[in-house]
This record gives C-alpha cells, structure tokens and sequence, in this order.
C-alpha cells in the first residue's frame, strides 16, 4: 500500500505551498512533490489595462520583491515606447536593485535560513525562527536586521518612500537620488559590508559540519540560467541570457530575451499552479535549470568588484568547481549581497545619479514588448502585447520560482529519500525537506508571512485515500 | 441686494440673498465636505455630500444648492449626517472599481481625501464590480470609468467653460456612464480641443493624462478657477 505524506503549508518561504512525500509499500520514499495551490491570476487581470500601469500593477504581485517586477515592467515599457532611458536612470534603477538584492537576500538567509543551521534542524520549531535566532544570538540578528533595513532604505530614498510606487516607468525613473540620499548611503555602507563579511566567516565554518546537507540538499546536475554583462561579469539588470551546464561549460550565450519562447519551454502540471519552464534545446524535464544566486554565480566569469571576486575564487574552491548542491544558493545570496554593495558604492560616486534627465517620453511605437532583469530569487521575464493605444491585450510572467520548479522538486525527492526511512516521521526530517524548498528562496506569492507562525499540517495518506495519521504543528 | 442672517453650527452668519448654505459656511470658516460641486461652473447637487440640517425642515438638504432663508438654523456635522456622509463614500466605493493602489490619483484623490475625512473604514455594501470601459485613445489624455463616479464636471467643465461639450452621460441609473462625444473613442471626437481642462476638474484618478502612473497625477485647479475670472471679472493675470 502507498502512503503519502503531507507537508502543508511550507513554513517561511514567502507564500502557500505543499508538500506531498509519496511512501511505497516498505515504507520508502517514493517520489516527493512540491505544489504550489494558489492561484492569483495576475497576467489575466492585466488585460484592458492601459500598460504605463503595469509597473504598479505587478510590483503588487509580491510584498517582498516589489521592485524586481516594477524594474522588469519599465524595462519591458521601454520596448513598447522604443526608447533608450537616460544613462542616469539606467544606473538609477540599477542602484534600486542593488538596494532589493540586499534586502531580499539579508531576509532569506538572517531571518528566514539561519535558524535551522544555528539553531539546529531538530530543535524546537516554535523557536526555531527569528525570534528564537535573535534570543540565540542577538548580535547576528541584530546585524541581520540593519542589513535588511540598508537595502529597504536605499529602495526608499529612491522610490520616495512609497515602496510600491511606481518609481521606474517607461522611459526611466520619476526622479534621481537626492544629494542627502547619497550622503546616507555612504554612512551606512561600513556596517553593512562588515555584517556580510561576518556573516561569511560564520557560514564558512559552520560549512564543515553541514556536509550531509551540502550533499543531501538537491546536489545534482542541471543546467543555471542568468544575464551575465558584455564580458560575462555578473549582471542583475541588464546583458544578456547565459546558460552553463553542470561542469561550467557555456552551453548557450548571448541569447536576447526578446528570443525567450526559442530556447525557454513552459510546461504545465496538473498537480502544481506554477508552470514548469524548461530549456527547450534538451526538452521537458531534460531541460532543467536553477536560476537565482546559486545560477548567477555559477555562470558569470567574475564579478569585477575586488572582494566580491576574492570571495567568489574561494566558492569555486570549496564547491569544486561548479557548485552543484542547492545547499550553495545560502552561499551564493552572501556574495551577491557584498558584490551588490561595492557596486552601490561605485553608483553613488557617480555624479548621473544626482541627474534631473532621468525620463524619455515617447507613445506607443511597438505592440509588443519582452522585459528581463534579475530578481533577487532568479531572472524574471516580462511579456506584454498591447493595442495601438497601449492597452494591454496579452501578458506572459515568467518568474523565477517558476524556472526552479523542476529543480525544487528534485531537491525535495532527495531529501525526502535520504532522511526519511521507515514509518515514524520526526518534525527535524520534515523540517530538513522544508528547508530544501527554502534554499530556493522561493516566493510562491504577494505575502509576508511571519516566521514561524504558519501552522504545520503534515497528512499520512494511503493509498485509498483514507488519512492513516495526522500531526499538526501550530 | 438685503442680506439673510442665519446660525450655522451656532454661529451666527450672514449672507447675500441668494447665496448658498455652502458659500455662507465657506465664508463664515465653517467646512462642509462637497465632491460633485467645483467652483466656476455650475452645481447639479448629484453627490449629496454636502448635505445639511435645517432645523423644522424634515429632510436632509444639499448645502451646495440650497439658498440662505432668514432665521435659519443650520446643523453641518450631526452624527446622522457624518452617518449619511460615510454612506455615500461607502456606496462610491461599492459602486465602482477602485483598486487606489495603483491608481494615477492615489494620494491626491478627492475621493480618497473625502473617505478618509468620514472615516470610512471599509464599506458594508457589497462590491458590484461592473464591468466598465478604459479609453485611451486620445493622444494625450486617458478616461477609466472604473474610477468614474459620475460627478459630471467633465461634462460641465468642458461645456460651460471650454464650450466643446465633448462629454455627456449616457444610459441611466446603475448603467449611467461618461461618454464622449456620440459615445465615439474620445480620438474621434473632432470636439475636443485637448485643453485638459477635464484632467483638471475630474475628482478621482478617472480622466488622467497619458503615461502617468501610480500617484502621479497632478491638477492645475487655479486654471479653472482663472479662467472663470478672466470671463466673469475680466481679470486676465494669473
Ligand atoms: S479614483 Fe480615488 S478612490 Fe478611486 S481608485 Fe483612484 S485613488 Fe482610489
Ligand atoms: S470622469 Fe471624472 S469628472 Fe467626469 S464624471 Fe467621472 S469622476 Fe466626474
Ligand atoms: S457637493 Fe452638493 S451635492 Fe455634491
């Protein structure tokens, strides 16, 4: 008789998801599957909107990560008006995200990761979060928080402190950072650099006893997908398509995104409201990527700021080349916060920040229009069809939870096979295959959901459907 | 012209002959919320914010039409109108679609401005998301009745002042909505003469220039209010 195992919902990801563990007849995992089962609608309620809203409307789709679909949006406007923004804006919004990478990483890895590995996988799950993270270790949690602020505040200073205006629009932005914006800025970069580097050192160390999950934690070989600039540095807004294999080999390059439906596939599951993007040279699942720090890392060839490149030679070395494990993606978010932060510092000295050319006017001078830019959990796609008017008949979103939906469910499958043996099921294993999801970073919605507060509901299902126990977790 | 005395809120006040309630409160320092009223054109009474109490007078009645009679008594913010005054916020609400997250007008709303002002926390009438039309095709400017409350000072602006009475209201009650020119897109209208002055008057985020975005919507109202003294009192400086 089968049984499967329930995991809903997933605590301290940004959302609602499911877990389903598949057990066969000896008590042995089976197959896991990771669904998502909500549904929003997003793309269809965009219809017969005028797309200058766009940027508004789809900074909405998510509390964490507004900025990364208001810069998506802009950019895929500014195809739609034909214009090439102001050099001034193009940096502007370049700071923004810098400011979003730093604040979406210093969440995930501070306040929504670290407590499994410094509190420990088993402890108890009603501390087992920020909370219990700033009780254990104040200090880190602390400096946890001023990070995320840094970065929040940077959006803030530029955005007007609306964090979900729409600051970028077609064209470029509303306005350039205020002198004051910049003096902050530079006051507060010291001790934000000095969390990332501590936070480094602590996670270094703390690698040598995590080697089981370094293994365990969706190791396998996929292909990584991301923009990488002219020379193949590591890029977040603008460059060009990069997809490397598993050995590091560049297996394409230079790919456009107004090309994405060539080589980008999107499969759909019954089972799973997220759609299944695939690289469409090697087909549906061959055609596995990650994106998201762990990808971006993985494919560009340097990330041509000084530390951020010393830190990302010694991540080649303790990985072995590629980092293959999903384990690294915690990795990953700690250099991508320093590098953004050193290149924060170069924009600031840039005296186009302070520009007032910062908007290009224009009408409506295509129909259609193809955005991309990193988010901080992957490469984010924009698609907009619109009429003569600008009204948007057409919308595609390609995000990056979605590109990892392949790769998530494999993790959760290798987790699941190594530490759940037998019938008796343990909180820390169901824990452990959580946190495999969690290392995606993955943000299934619009919601903050607190750490630690979402209930627990884990079902032990035969296979006629009759619930052979429960257990719930508050 | 004799003059009326009246007590408003326990104020007494004095007023022209044919002044309105509200022009006699607004004089005398004393608020009363409007929304379809706007100075320099002419008032329909069609929002019913403004409305008031008159002592002996058992109805409720709008102080944005309602002339000053000697001896009145007054009462502009009882607990029944601040109760009428939610209800009517409430009902726009309801009546409409107002998504004020992403609308060009939010945080320069009048609509907005006026359900903070009564407090209204939510509404208790169910949403009746109509399905309603955007038209952008004119080159400059965008109308989305959605947000469209039908005050009318499109209608009235663009008629009384502008003098190309481009808008008017088509259909009736709960289907009543702004059309322009023979219910044609607003591009074919030869009409317009793309003053904005509409933009200007438009209370909420309905009629907006093109390419604005969320909270960016701005109103010249000391346009209006200038042209109607350059007409009326041959004041041609601003
Ligand atoms: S018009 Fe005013 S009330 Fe309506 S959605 Fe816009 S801001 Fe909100
Ligand atoms: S479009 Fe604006 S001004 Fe015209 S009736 Fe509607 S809300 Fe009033
Ligand atoms: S302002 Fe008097 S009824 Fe609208």
């Amino acid at each position: 008789m089968t049984k499967k195992i329930v995991i809903d919902p997933v605590t301290r990801i940004e959302g609602h998801a499911k877990i389903s563990i598949y057990l066969n007849d000896a008590g042995e995992v089976d197959d896991a599957r990771f669904h998502v089962v909500e549904y929003r609608g997003f793309e269809k309620f965009c219809e017969g909107r005028p797309f200058t809203e766009m940027a508004g409307i789809t900074a909405r789709i998510c509390g964490i990560c507004p900025v990364s679909h208001l810069l998506a949006s802009a950019k895929t406007g500014d195809k739609i008006l034909a214009v090439t923004i102001p050099p001034a804006a193009d940096k502007l919004r370049r700071l923004m995200n810098l400011g979003q990478i730093t604040q979406s990483h210093a969440l995930s890895f501070f306040h929504l990761s670290s407590p499994d590995w410094l509190l420990g996988w088993d402890s108890d799950p009603a501390k087992r979060n920020v909370f219990g993270l700033i009780a254990a270790d104040p200090d880190l949690a602390r400096a946890g928080i001023r990070l995320r602020q840094f970065g929040q505040t940077v959006i803030e200073l530029l955005g007007a402190k609306k964090i979900h205006a729409a600051w970028a629009v077609p064209g470029g932005v509303r306005s350039p950072l205020s002198p004051e914006g910049v003096a902050w800025i530079r006051d507060h970069l010291p001790e934000s650099r000095a969390t990332v580097k501590m936070a480094l050192e602590s996670f270094k160390k703390l690698m040598g006893s995590l080697t089981t999950e370094i293994d365990k934690f969706g190791h396998f070989s996929s292909l990584f997908m991301g923009l990488v600039g002219k020379n193949g540095e590591w890029e977040h807004y603008g460059g060009q398509i990069r997809f490397t294999d598993s050995e590091g080999n560049i297996v394409a390059d230079g790919l456009r995104e107004d090309d994405y439906q060539d080589y980008l596939g999107e499969a759909v599951e019954k089972w799973s409201y997220l759609k299944f993007p695939y690289y469409k040279p090697l087909g549906y699942p061959d055609g596995i990527y990650r994106v998201g720090p762990l990808a971006r890392v993985n494919i560009c060839s340097n990330f041509g700021t000084p530390e951020a490149d010393k830190e990302l030679q010694e991540f080649r070395a303790r990985a072995g080349g590629v980092a293959n494990s999903s384990f690294f993606y915690h990795y990953a978010r700690l250099i991508e916060i320093l590098a953004a932060l050193e290149r924060i510092e170069q924009l600031i000295d840039d005296p186009d920040i302070s520009s007032q050319r910062v908007r290009a006017n224009a009408g409506i001078n295509q129909l259609e229009g193809i955005g991309v830019s990193e988010a901080p959990r992957g490469t984010l796609f924009h698609h907009y069809q619109v009429d003569e008017n600008g009204v948007i008949q057409k919308v595609n979103l390609i995000i990056a939870t979605g590109q990892n939906n392949l790769a998530m469910n494999k993790t959760v499958a290798q987790i699941a096979k190594h530490y759940i043996q037998g019938t008796e099921i343990t909180e820390g294993m169901l824990n452990r295959v959580e946190a495999g999801i969690r290392a995606f970073d993955p943000c299934l919605s619009c919601s903050t959901h607190a750490a630690g507060q979402m209930p627990l509901h884990v079902q032990l299902v035969g296979s006629d459907g009759s619930i052979l126990s429960e257990v719930y977790r508050n | 012209m004799s003059v009326k005395t009246l007590t408003i809120n326990n104020t007494p006040v004095a007023a022209e002959e044919g002044k309105t309630i509200l022009e006699a409160a607004k004089e005398a320092g004393i608020h009363i919320p409007t929304l379809c009223f706007l100075e320099g054109v002419s008032t329909v009474a069609a929002c019913r914010m403004c409305l008031v109490e008159i002592e002996g007078i058992n109805k409720l009645l709008p102080a944005c039409v309602t002339q000053v009679t000697e001896a009145i008594v007054v009462h502009t913010n009882t607990p029944k109108l601040q109760e009428y005054r939610r209800m009517v916020i409430e009902l726009l609400f309801a009546e409409g679609n107002h998504v004020c997250s992403i609308c060009v007008a939010n945080g320069n709303c009048e609509l907005q401005n006026l359900a903070i002002e009564v407090g209204m926390d939510h509404t208790r009438f169910p949403y009746r998301f109509p399905k309603r039309s955007v038209d952008v095709s004119h080159p400059q400017f965008g109308i989305d009745r959605n947000r469209c409350i039908l005050c009318t000072r499109c209608v009235r602006v663009c008629g009384e002042i502008e003098g190309a009475h481009v808008w008017d209201v088509a259909q009736r009650g709960a289907d009543a909505y702004i059309v322009s020119g023979l219910s044609q897109p607003w591009s074919e209208v030869e009409a317009c003469t793309s003053c904005g002055k509409c933009v200007d008057a438009c209370p909420t985020g309905a009629i907006f220039r093109k390419g604005t975005t969320t909270a960016e919507k701005q109103r010249d109202r000391a346009k209006l209010q200038f042209l109607v003294d350059a007409r009326e009192k041959h004041e041609w400086t601003r």
